[in-house]
């Protein structure tokens, strides 16, 4: 079974901090991360490989420093890396982006499975699994919970909703985006970090991948950022003194219209 | 060559450090007093534009001929339904769609999905819609991927809808993608804020990165029709109006359209003693300064009489208290409640920001400095142990229970 | 301050840290009250590769030695030396094979441990023998093709939880110290058994009981090295440890660190934190200093071991008492930083100050240490002025 994981690496959001005084965004020291959901994609992954033994390539889009969470992702259980980086990449939005990896991924060859994490801590769109299923035009299933089996060319999965789950079945080739609740992600072995350390990673630029100018990067990404700015930070209100039956009381008073 | 497109004036850069700032990738320094760009981390989001006061930063983003988008028209609700039932945040979002449409002249449309659903349409029409595409088949009972995208892709390429909502729920967001992709239109997740640029007929999409750190407002400028989808609760459900009317569309489509290469095999649903926590109203959410998974009774009885959902931290999830379908936070679900009840949470930022959109927060904790007062709409530092079974008893006396 | 380590080292450190403070640190607390095993973290530390970073490759190890495991315990400690026990504690259980064992012993057993499958135990303490050590009455009588184990081994780590027990008994009483030999003992032999969980003072999340032989059968292919090398074994076995225990306590004592600088910084006292009073800021630097002499006493007896300097003994010693007592007099200071908290459950102060006693006790007494120490000295002034 060939198995491709798609894993982006961002900023440790809970680093990021604003300056309540200058209202602008800290950056010093902030460390890159793989993104937290893709973490249960790489755990999935590794997971399926043990499972019906076969392979894991990961692969990322990203600047060059992109490189050391493919690393990490080896130490892990993954297989083999792959880079996607090119400064023509810049300015992609989630259709740019999709569509950049479903190159790879079409570069690479033939797969079975798919695994994104649901969505990354710093776009939080969830576009970019989907984006990529329907470039390849494959079967997806998001907000998979639980792959139950593989079995004569179909997936039967968990996918979660609101008020509890669908089981669907799916033809594979696929792609699934999955949630923290499938699975718990491992911790990286002394043996997995050695050969993360050996591994070489291979990188692809947008000529390698055979990809269209026009859909990459900027111009290939309908959407545009006019506007960055930090939010309006929430202010701290008051504070409440007395025993507890009085504080009680108060409490009651001030919250009497919302509870009713 | 240097094709950038983003270039530093230096002459005018006096090294200021504005821009390394508020470059939210981290991609400027400072070297020899003027900045420079690390195009490999930069994203040409143009804030650094934005945040020069000697306008020393240039964005070239590209002049693509503008095409003729003036055959799209109209604001269009793609209404959830589970079950044959409208989901809450159709509704919230055929009102904010009438003001876009309003804004830009155009109708409010709402296209609706389902089988045997036509009973429902009047709950749309009595939200606002003017004209509701409907379209009827038992292949579309329950959703799949397929058979909902092509049905929407053929509606859009008939109809040409100039913007596109939907709720950023499991449903909506794999539907939307897949559309977006297939149409070639700009697509805009979880927005929380949504307003009309009426020269250029821009939708301007605010929502938030970076877990919430900053907002970011995005435009499509060049492709139609313009989507977004929006969280539920964000914007407010418009008054019931019954003696509004609209224009019924109906649509049949082959079993080309309506195939499926999935299929759901089962519906199962978990029945939760604890109401939806992303639906809740209210909600009182647990820390670990309760200090043991058996002092959830405690917050339970309270949820219990205010008829809340129960919330948790991560520290408490971590540690086995409680289910993780409790967490709130950044790795947790979001959540904005009327009334937030935070016990022994002591706000760390992963907490706050799945919680700090909530309207009133009620925070307790023994210690004065828990980082929660400075969000908190009130604050009360004492022993929870004490305090909320007073709140609980008070309660009760109000809701003469 | 910065030992050079290797990059293997550091990864080994790094590892072991992450580990300790994302999946330890938080159920230290809950280990400490129940004192439950903590197997759900000993699986963790067995997909991790750890269990194996001193044993040699052949045998499925990564091939460090006694600087890798003292990496592993110091920051295992740092988050609870109770559960680091069971990583430690095994290790303690492995030497006697890996120094003395035979190439079947060594294929048959070490492969396991160095996974993390079979956790090890050492037992030579007895009620009548502590510090003597030499006063064991456990017999190993040979029968045949087995030894006869009768006898009852008291306060051993991990007994119960361990697989392989390497004992030490007496086969020959007769011959004093010369007397004593050393065997490994399978957990489900019959005849072995262990006693009721101790109730301790502190690393109260280690497995402590009784191991009772009754007419245990011992096949002997167990036997380590020859009759009579007893005593020889466990000596070595213990300038191994030895600086593991160190380790610990150094973990133990910077763990206490870590609470008390953070709740010095947070803490307002008279409007101000009390980390910016002299009185406290001396008890932090001293702890500090106090802390990073005995890492360094650690390393640099543990590169000696590596390098196979054999004369280890009044170092291996130094290592362990400077790092005991140290470690009791900085977990102490810590919970005096912390003041009332300091003294309260629910505060992590008090746990480290009990976790930290057991590393003046244990594998020597600091008076033993002390003994030794004063021996090698001895012994060298009077080598030297002949």
């Amino acid at each position: 079974m060939h198995i491709i994981v798609c894993i982006k690496q961002v900023p440790n959001t809970t680093d990021v901090k604003i300056d309540p005084v200058k209202n602008t965004l800290i950056r010093e020291g902030v460390e890159s991360i793989i993104n937290p959901f893709d973490t249960y994609a790489i755990e999935e992954a590794v997971r399926l490989k043990e499972r019906f033994t076969g392979k894991v390539t990961v692969v990322t889009m990203g600047p060059p420093q992109a490189e050391s969470a493919l690393k990490e992702a080896i130490s892990l259980g993954c297989d083999e890396g792959i880079l996607v980086s090119d400064r023509k990449f810049a300015g992609s939005d989630t259709w740019a982006t999709s569509y950049t990896l479903s190159c790879a991924i079409k570069k690479i060859g033939a797969f079975d499975i798919i695994l994104c994490g649901k969505q990354a801590s710093d776009g939080d769109t969830a576009q970019v699994g989907p984006g990529i299923s329907t470039h390849l035009d494959i079967p997806q299933v998001t907000y998979v919970k639980k792959i139950e089996e593989i079995k004569g060319g179909l997936a039967r999965v968990e996918r979660m909703m609101e008020e509890g789950y669908d089981i669907v079945e799916t033809p594979i080739p696929c792609l699934f985006t999955v949630v923290k609740e499938i699975n718990t992600p491992r911790l990286p072995s002394l043996k997995g970090m050695m050969r993360a350390k050996a591994a070489k990673i291979v990188q692809w630029t947008a000529a390698d991948i055979n990809s269209e100018p026009k859909n990459i990067g900027l111009d290939g990404s309908p959407t545009r950022v006019v506007k960055i700015f930090t939010p309006a930070p929430r202010k701290g209100g008051e504070m409440l003194k007395g025993d507890a039956a009085e504080l009680a009381q108060k409490v009651g008073d001030l919250l009497k219209d919302i509870i009713i | 060559m240097d094709d950038s497109k983003i270039n530093i004036i230096l002459e005018k850069c006096t090294g200021c450090t504005l821009c390394v700032r508020i470059c939210p990738f981290g991609a400027i320094k400072i070297e020899n007093k003027k900045a420079i760009i690390d195009l490999s981390k930069c994203n040409l989001c143009g804030a650094c534009v934005d945040s020069c006061k000697f306008a020393a930063i240039v964005v070239d983003k590209g002049s693509v001929a503008k095409k003729d988008l003036s055959a799209y028209k109209d604001v269009w609700v793609f209404c959830e339904q589970k079950k044959g039932v409208i989901q809450t945040i159709s509704f919230e979002l055929l009102g904010e769609g009438k003001k876009l449409a309003n804004k830009l002249g155009g109708k409010l449309c709402a296209v609706l999905l389902g089988d045997k659903i036509e009973p429902k349409v009047d709950e749309l029409v009595w939200r606002g819609a003017d004209k509701v595409y409907l379209v009827d088949a038992p292949e579309l009972k329950n959703y799949q991927d397929d058979p909902y995208t092509k049905v929407l892709v053929e509606l859009v390429k008939e109809y040409k809808p100039e913007v596109i909502l939907c709720g950023a729920t499991v449903i909506g967001r794999s539907l939307i993608s897949r559309v977006a992709i297939t149409i070639d239109a700009g697509l805009t997740a979880d927005c929380t804020g949504l307003d009309i640029d009426e020269k250029e007929r821009l939708l301007l999409q605010t929502r938030p990165a970076f877990g919430g750190n900053i907002m970011a407002t995005i435009i499509t400028p060049n492709h139609r029709p313009q989507m977004s989808t929006v969280r539920h609760k964000v914007m407010k459900e418009p008054e019931l109006n019954k003696s509004h009317k609209a224009e019924v569309i109906k649509k049949k489509y082959s079993n080309n359209i309506l195939s499926s290469r999935t299929r759901i095999i089962d519906i199962v649903e978990e029945i939760e003693e604890t109401i939806n926590l992303s639906e809740a109203d209210i909600i009182v959410s647990g820390g670990r300064g309760i200090g043991g998974p058996e002092n959830f009774s405690h917050i339970k009885e309270l949820a219990k009489v205010l008829g809340a959902a129960v919330g948790a931290s991560r520290a408490t999830v971590d540690a086995g208290w409680i289910p993780y379908s409790h967490q709130v936070g950044q790795t947790g679900k979001t959540v904005c409640p009327k009334l937030y009840i935070a016990c022994g949470i002591s706000g760390q930022i992963q907490h706050l920001i799945g919680m700090q959109s909530s309207k009133v927060i009620l925070a307790i904790n023994k210690d004065p400095d828990a980082p929660i007062f400075k969000v908190a709409t009130y604050g009360i530092v004492g022993d929870i142990f004490e305090i909320i079974p007073a709140l609980t008893k008070e309660f009760k006396k109000i809701l003469k229970k | 301050m910065d030992y050079l380590f290797n990059e293997q080292q550091v990864m080994v450190r790094d590892l072991a840290r992450k580990i300790a403070q994302e999946k330890i640190k938080p159920v230290a607390a809950h280990y400490d009250e129940t004192e439950e095993f903590a197997w759900p973290i000993m699986k963790i530390l067995s997909d991790s590769d750890l269990f194996g970073v001193y044993i040699p490759e052949a045998y499925g190890g990564l091939g460090g030695g006694i600087t890798e495991m003292c990496l592993v315990t110091e920051e295992l400690s740092r988050a609870c030396g109770g559960i680091a026990l069971g990583f430690a504690g095994t290790g303690l259980g492995t030497f006697p094979i890996l120094l003395y064992g035979s190439e079947e012993q060594k294929k048959k057993y070490l492969p396991d441990i160095a996974k993390g499958k079979r956790l090890a135990a050492f037992c030579i303490t007895e009620a009548e023998a502590g510090s003597d050590a030499g006063g064991i009455k456990t017999t190993a009588k040979k029968d045949g093709d087995h030894y006869i184990l009768n006898g009852t081994k008291q306060w051993i780590t991990n007994a119960g939880e361990a697989e392989v027990y390497t004992v030490i008994a007496m086969t020959d009483k007769t011959k004093g110290a010369r007397g004593a030999s050393a065997f490994i003992v399978e957990k489900g032999t019959k005849g072995l058994e262990f006693g009721l969980k101790e109730k301790k003072m502190g690393i109260r999340a280690s497995a402590t009981r009784e191991v009772i032989f009754t007419d245990c059968k011992v096949p002997k292919e167990n036997l380590i090295s020859k009759e009579g090398m007893g005593f020889i074994v466990a000596m070595k076995t213990f300038d191994n440890s030895r600086p593991g225990v160190a380790a610990q306590a150094v973990g133990i004592a910077q763990g206490s660190l870590d609470v008390a600088l953070e709740y010095a910084r947070k803490r307002i006292q008279f409007g101000q934190p009390i980390s910016s009073f002299q009185a406290i800021q001396h008890m932090l630097a001293d702890m500090g200093t106090q802390i990073e002499a005995a890492r360094a006493l650690v390393f640099a007896t543990a590169r000696m071991v590596d390098a196979g300097i054999t004369g280890v003994a009044k170092d291996s010693a130094m290592c362990k008492l400077f790092a005991g007592d140290m470690a009791m007099k900085v977990t102490t200071d810590a919970v005096q930083i912390l003041g009332g908290y300091g003294y309260m459950r629910d505060y992590p102060a008090e746990k480290y100050m009990r976790d930290a006693k057991i590393t003046q006790i244990y594998e020597g007494t600091n008076q033993i240490q002390r003994n030794v120490i004063a021996a090698h000295m001895i012994k060298e002034s009077l080598k030297a002025s002949k």
